[in-house]
């Protein structure tokens, strides 16, 4: 649906994008994640026209961007980071007025804009002044532009900024029904929306693609090849030894919970082993009660520093939220 | 088009502008018109509406400085550059919106002519001529207000440079009379217009040749002209600045009745090229 070829974007000296390549397949959630400044906002607004790039290609539904730029703008339905609101409008004329800018034809305008504030739960403000609004309201009448006649891109930078949690859960639920009629790109600091809505996430960086794959995908090659496990009692000198001279392991860590359980990491040798069968029939001739075993997952979080922070955040920390 | 249009049009009647406007272009051209055609029974309004002059430089920013630099600083042109609108039909949209707000005062002074005639013997062609011609009036102060509006996103800034540029217009023919009218001067003057416009035309299109050769080329034959045809050319540039003045064709008609075509296609075609230079700075903004 859109695809973007060795994408450049330069302010003066300052690579805001640099060679960014990526395709965006139909009536799929992408999530856009990346620090502050990584590069999200500049392409997004290139793929909507309003900013220029420096080099490369955009199409969207096969339409050049900048051949054809009034083709493919009608195509994609936009809510930029701040809400490109008129204060002295109320929402109603508001939306009537992009209606009229986005040539949706006059007979359907009305009820589209009806629709728009309807699913965006604005329909009890339509008319009061847009100024006279609260933050949360005035996100929900740019999110009610940006899906207006519901063209098949929406591209959302931050949708759910100054929302409150009700709301972020219905904005939430409104974007995964725009699903597979429509390609939906937004942009998040919030990892768990991301990972919630999202069919595909791409992690930018330094205006580079970091990432792209699906949430569990990206959870699955991060993992690491750590087994933590739940031991339901025993003696922690003990455990440590008995689950360092499992074979293939380097070296084993332990300690007492509160409930007095014990939590161990287990650490193979070669990372990419998978060591849980021999650390289970050791456990069981040694009769050391396992409650609990896997591999140690990074959180999203961990992931997101990990390919932000230029790979400084080691596997060690993998298991530090157990012992 | 229409849609921009209807918007900018609300806007300035749903906010103070659209009626500060009108309400006070027309209280200074009825101050004028009672002082001149009523009190001192002069019978042309063309007269009181060369006084209404001034009230524009001050007025006519008031009109214009938000039109390009309010939406940068909302953001809203995000929404007007991300839609399916060409930037050309942005901008035309406002021109004519703003136009139209200027326009209202002129029609509410359409009542001088026909007060002046049931009072006496009114002019009607001249009176309604000179209304004619401060619509093209209005229509240069207002492109060029709209084009310093779209370089700044501080609507002061953008009044202040309007009023600026205004003032500069009214007073071009006090300012150009003080040009020495030698060869030299000629010469320096049509360098300095020959270097300037390399200058913009390296700009706008990253044309190194070209900018050179009109340097190059109008430096050399101003020099020449200086030293093979000096008696002729030392007043050159004092003429070319003088055709440009854009106070001479109004002065002209109120003052003497003369009815300047020339004046009023110089004054659509001056605004046309503002409203021109104004697509090139949203494009070229977009662009940097």
């Amino acid at each position: 649906m859109i695809e973007v070829q060795n994408l450049v974007k330069k302010y003066g000296s300052h690579i805001a994008v640099n060679d960014l390549s990526f395709t965006v397949e139909k009536g799929q959630i992408y999530g856009f994640l990346g620090p502050n400044g990584a590069g999200k906002t500049t392409t997004m607004n290139i793929i909507t026209g309003y900013t220029g790039m420096t080099r490369g290609h955009v199409t969207v539904d096969g339409i050049d961007i900048t051949k054809n730029p009034t083709e493919s703008k009608r195509r994609i339905g936009y809510l930029p980071e701040t809400p490109p609101l008129y204060m002295d409008m109320t929402p109603f004329e508001y939306l009537s007025f992009a209606a009229e800018l986005k040539k949706i034809p006059e007979e359907l305008a009305p009820q589209s804009a009806e629709e728009a504030m309807e699913l965006t739960g604005i329909t009890e403000v339509k008319n009061r002044l847009i100024k006279n609004l609260s933050k949360g309201y005035r996100q929900r009448v740019g999110l009610a532009q940006a899906i207006l006649g519901f063209p098949p891109v929406i591209i959302l930078d931050e949708p759910t900024v100054g929302l409150d949690p009700k709301q972020i859960l219905e904005v939430r639920s409104l974007i995964k029904s725009l699903a597979g009629d429509h390609t939906v790109i937004l942009s998040s600091h919030i990892l768990s929306e991301v990972r919630e809505i999202c069919d595909r996430i791409m992690i930018i960086n330094h205006g580079k693609l970091a990432y792209s794959g699906t949430p569990a995908e990206l959870e699955r090659n991060m993992r690491s090849s750590c087994v933590e496990l739940i031991i339901k009692s025993g003696e922690l000198n003990a455990v440590t030894a008995v689950l360092s001279k499992v074979p293939g392991v380097e070296r084993a860590e332990a300690a007492l919970l509160p409930e007095g359980t014990i939590s161990a990491a287990v650490y193979p040798k070669d990372s990419g082993s998978d060591i849980r069968e021999a650390v289970f029939s050791v456990c069981c001739k040694e009769k050391l009660p396992v409650l609990k075993m896997d591999f140690a997952g990074m959180s999203l979080e961990q992931i997101f520093l990990k390919l932000t922070s230029d790979g400084d955040v080691e596997e060690e920390q993998c298991d530090d939220s157990h012992i | 088009m229409t849609a921009i249009y209807k918007r900018e049009l609300r806007s300035y009647f749903t906010s103070m502008t659209g009626y500060v406007y009108a309400a006070s272009v027309t209280l200074f051209v009825g101050i004028y018109f009672m002082i001149m055609n009523l009190k001192m029974g002069y019978p042309y309004f063309a007269s009181a509406l060369s006084g209404a002059v001034t009230i524009l430089i001050f007025a006519v920013p008031v009109l214009t400085m938000r039109s390009m630099a309010e939406e940068r600083h909302a953001k809203t042109d995000q929404l007007l550059i991300t839609a399916p609108v060409s930037v050309t039909a942005i901008v035309t949209g406002k021109f004519f919106a703003m136009l139209t707000v200027y326009a209202v005062p002129m029609l509410i002074s359409c009542l001088c002519p026909i007060v002046i005639g049931m009072l006496g013997t009114g002019s009607f062609i001249i009176d309604y001529s000179a209304i004619f011609m401060f619509m093209f009036l209005g229509a240069l102060f207002i492109a060029a207000g709209m084009f310093i509006s779209s370089l700044t996103d501080s609507q002061v800034i953008a009044a202040v440079c309007t009023m600026g540029l205004l003032l500069i217009f009214m007073l071009w023919d006090t300012i150009i009379s003080y040009i020495p009218k030698t060869p030299a001067a000629s010469a320096a003057g049509f360098s300095l217009i020959s270097i300037l416009a390399a200058l913009a035309v390296y700009k706008a299109c990253r044309g190194k040749i070209a900018a050179i050769v009109i340097a190059a080329a109008g430096t050399v034959t101003s020099i020449c002209l200086a030293i093979f045809a000096g008696e002729w050319f030392s007043e050159a540039l004092f003429w070319f600045l003088s055709a440009l003045s854009v106070y001479e064709p109004i002065a002209n008609f109120t003052n003497y009745f003369v009815f300047d075509i020339g004046g009023i296609i110089y004054y659509a075609v001056t605004a046309c090229v503002f409203v021109f230079l104004t697509i090139q700075s949203v494009q070229r903004r977009r662009l940097v």
